[in-house]
């Protein structure tokens, strides 16, 4: 599913009053199926465009277009139940739910879109080398393991893009392979559109396009359009 | 995975604190249900809206002294009536039956009340349309008994089986006599189940039963409004050698005579209201003089429950609603409390797909699994109280508790525990609604 983001502008109200533009982003495309490396200072806005393009946030202005959707136009509900069905997301911290065990962590994604498939789930868990971890909390696994059920769950739904917010940042360097190739396999099998941030130079190097997000973000723009207001 | 599962893991999860707030509902809810239950069994205990007869005639004093002791067997006898006085009942030719009965003894085993009677008792009805049925045989010769359902099942007793009773219900003054169960009746409901039936001939002539001959004399001119100093010497001597002269009963229950199928102007069978129209003129009759009084049980313990009965268990219901909305305002606290340290967890279930509503119907869902969990353990704590209590409650009080008794109020917990859950989930559910996903996906 292609990606297409529009004069995406996304700010903040700092508790001066001043705003805080994060997002001046004139135009971005990934293709269907494409893989892309986005690198990025810290405090640059990478979680920021992934909040948008998720919806998460709602950008101040602009389009977010994922497969001929406009997923700016839609009512938050909707925006809701179109991340929960077509969109997957592995968070740099993992994010399970220390309450569920690792196969009721990937059935909760997919209980939000009204699909839960326990033989799936348990196929997934599988399929990331955690079959006989499925029973366990996530305090109960190691680290490589709990960002390795936050794969499963991302896909969990069949998700046309997978949005991953540096799922290697908090896994040692054993594990960090075995994670992005998960990743990357996943997507390519199920022509899986990812936008994988990283800070990691190595990490970017893998892939085939990579984007640094301050090539084609600009929030400077603004800052200068503010001031000369 | 459905949204009560998923509020079910959170319940888990902060298991201490969730089973604390659990247990302060289950304890509201559990005073609540004991005490309706309780109440239910009082006030069907106290509340036969018929009676077999028209009326109690017993001493003069306390209407409900004379129900209690007479009706229910749970209050000794004061003050007896004169034998001869129900023998003049007996007599009256407005009074269609007039069944003597005889209170203050009590079973050795079990404690169970003795009532000496005649054999009229078992062929009247007990309550409106309602006869005794008996499995054995009727009251014939001396020292037979007939014992009541509950009698029979908590003493382990059967036809043929004996036992000796108590005076005064005194553990070490036994009588001697030897009595035999000839009949069991069936369960009426009624303080009958839990009463030994004895020929009131028996009764009157075992040791310590008969007054003092001139105290009985004493009494009897009491009763017909005469002096020693109107008689005679001889007179006086006849009244003495009466075999009937120092026997007293408690009580007499009387039916007046009611005209078979009477009917007036407009052909309304009117035999029961004339019948009342009688009890009402003997009553009113009695009342102005000095001998004895009359009551009708029902209108006596309808009193009571109304007016005494009904307002303490109204007070109860108050306090207890109270304790139960206090313990309905920890499960908001500690719920409340829980929504700082569950902003992420809200965030990635919204991240995941979740929606606003979706979040807040699992807050929801936990207050009512803890409203409803704890509700539905302090109903069975509550009847557990029952059971546990029946016991020492039957043996104090002298009723029948029945320890598997349920109340349709209780019902209204249900609703009641859903209906709080709400409300004390409403605001933390609203928290949850809310949350900023992506700041509190940041922190």
């Amino acid at each position: 599913m292609s990606l297409e983001l529009k004069q995406v502008q996304k700010s903040y109200r700092e508790p001066s009053g001043g705003l805080l533009h994060v997002l001046n982003v004139e135009e971005f495309r990934l293709q269907q199926g494409e893989q892309i490396a986005l690198v990025g200072s810290s405090g640059g806005g990478k979680t920021t465009l992934l909040n948008v393009i998720s919806g998460i946030s709602n950008p101040d202005c602009g389009k977010v277009i994922i497969g001929g959707n406009d997923v700016t136009a839609m009512q938050e509900a909707a925006r809701d139940r179109f991340r929960a069905e077509r969109i997957g997301f592995v968070f740099q911290t993992f994010n399970l739910l220390p309450a569920f065990s690792a196969l009721e962590n990937v059935l909760l994604g997919m209980s939000f879109s009204g699909k839960a498939n326990k033989a799936r789930a348990s196929e997934l868990l599988g399929r990331v080398g955690l079959k006989t971890r499925m029973s366990h909390r996530p305090p109960q696994l190691s680290v490589g393991e709990q960002q390795r059920v936050a794969v499963a769950r991302a896909l969990a739904n069949s998700p046309s893009l997978l949005l991953a917010d540096e799922p290697t940042a908090s896994v040692d360097l054993a594990n960090q392979e075995t994670v992005l190739k998960l990743i990357r396999d996943a997507c390519s099998e199920n022509n899986v559109s990812l936008l994988l941030v990283t800070h990691s130079s190595e990490v970017a190097s893998l892939f085939g396009r990579v984007e640094k997000l301050s090539d084609f973000n600009k929030p400077e723009l603004l800052d200068r359009k503010g001031d000369s207001a | 995975m459905n949204l009560f599962t998923i509020a079910w893991k959170s319940v888990k999860q902060r298991a201490l604190a969730s089973s604390l707030t659990a247990l302060s509902v289950a304890l509201g809810v559990m005073l609540m249900s004991s005490v309706l239950v309780l109440h239910g069994i009082i006030k069907r205990t106290f509340s036969q809206d018929t009676f077999g007869y028209d009326l109690i005639v017993g001493p003069k004093g306390s209407d409900l002294q004379l129900v209690l002791s007479s009706v229910y067997r749970i209050q000794p006898p004061i003050e007896n009536l004169h034998y001869k006085y129900y023998l003049q009942l007996k007599a009256n030719k407005k009074i269609e039956v007039a069944v003597p009965i005889a209170l203050g003894d009590n079973s050795q085993k079990g404690n169970f009340p003795i009532v000496g009677t005649t054999g009229d008792y078992f062929t009247n009805d007990y309550a409106y349309g309602k006869s005794f049925l008996i499995r054995g045989e009727a009251l014939k010769k001396p020292l037979d008994t007939i014992i009541g359902s509950a009698v029979a099942r908590k003493n382990g007793w059967d036809i043929g089986s004996q036992f000796q009773i108590t005076h005064g219900g005194q553990e070490e003054d036994v009588h001697d006599e030897k009595f035999t169960v000839v009949g069991i009746l069936k369960k009426t409901g009624t303080p009958n189940d839990k009463t030994i039936f004895i020929l009131l001939q028996d009764l009157l002539e075992m040791e310590g039963h008969e007054q003092p001959v001139e105290e009985g004399l004493d009494k009897w001119l009491k009763v017909i409004g005469k002096s020693k100093d109107d008689f005679t010497a001889e007179e006086l001597n006849a009244f003495r050698h009466d075999p009937d002269i120092a026997k007293e009963v408690t009580s007499v229950f009387v039916k007046f005579k009611r005209r078979i199928r009477s009917a007036d102007a407009s052909g309304v069978d009117n035999s029961q209201a004339q019948a009342s129209q009688l009890a009402f003129q003997f009553q009113q009759k009695l009342k102005e003089g000095h001998v004895a009084n009359a009551v009708n049980p029902v209108i006596v313990m309808d009193r009571l429950l109304k007016n005494i009965v009904g307002n303490i268990q109204l007070v109860l219901m108050i306090l207890i609603s109270l304790i139960i909305v206090v313990a309905g305002l920890s499960i908001f606290v500690s719920i409340y409390n829980s929504m700082t340290d569950r902003r992420k967890e809200i965030a990635i279930m919204r991240a995941l797909g979740a929606r606003r509503t979706t979040v807040f119907s699992i807050i929801l869902s936990e207050s009512i699994l803890l409203c409803v969990g704890g509700g539905f353990a302090g109903f069975l704590l509550g009847h557990l109280v029952v059971l546990v209590a029946s016991p020492f409650v039957e043996s104090a009080s002298g009723l029948l508790i029945d320890p598997f008794a349920f109340e349709m109020e209780e019902l209204y917990l249900i609703p009641a525990m859903v209906l709080l859950a709400s409300l004390v989930g409403f605001i933390p559910g609203l928290t949850a609604y809310r949350t900023d996903v992506a700041k509190a996906l940041g922190d």
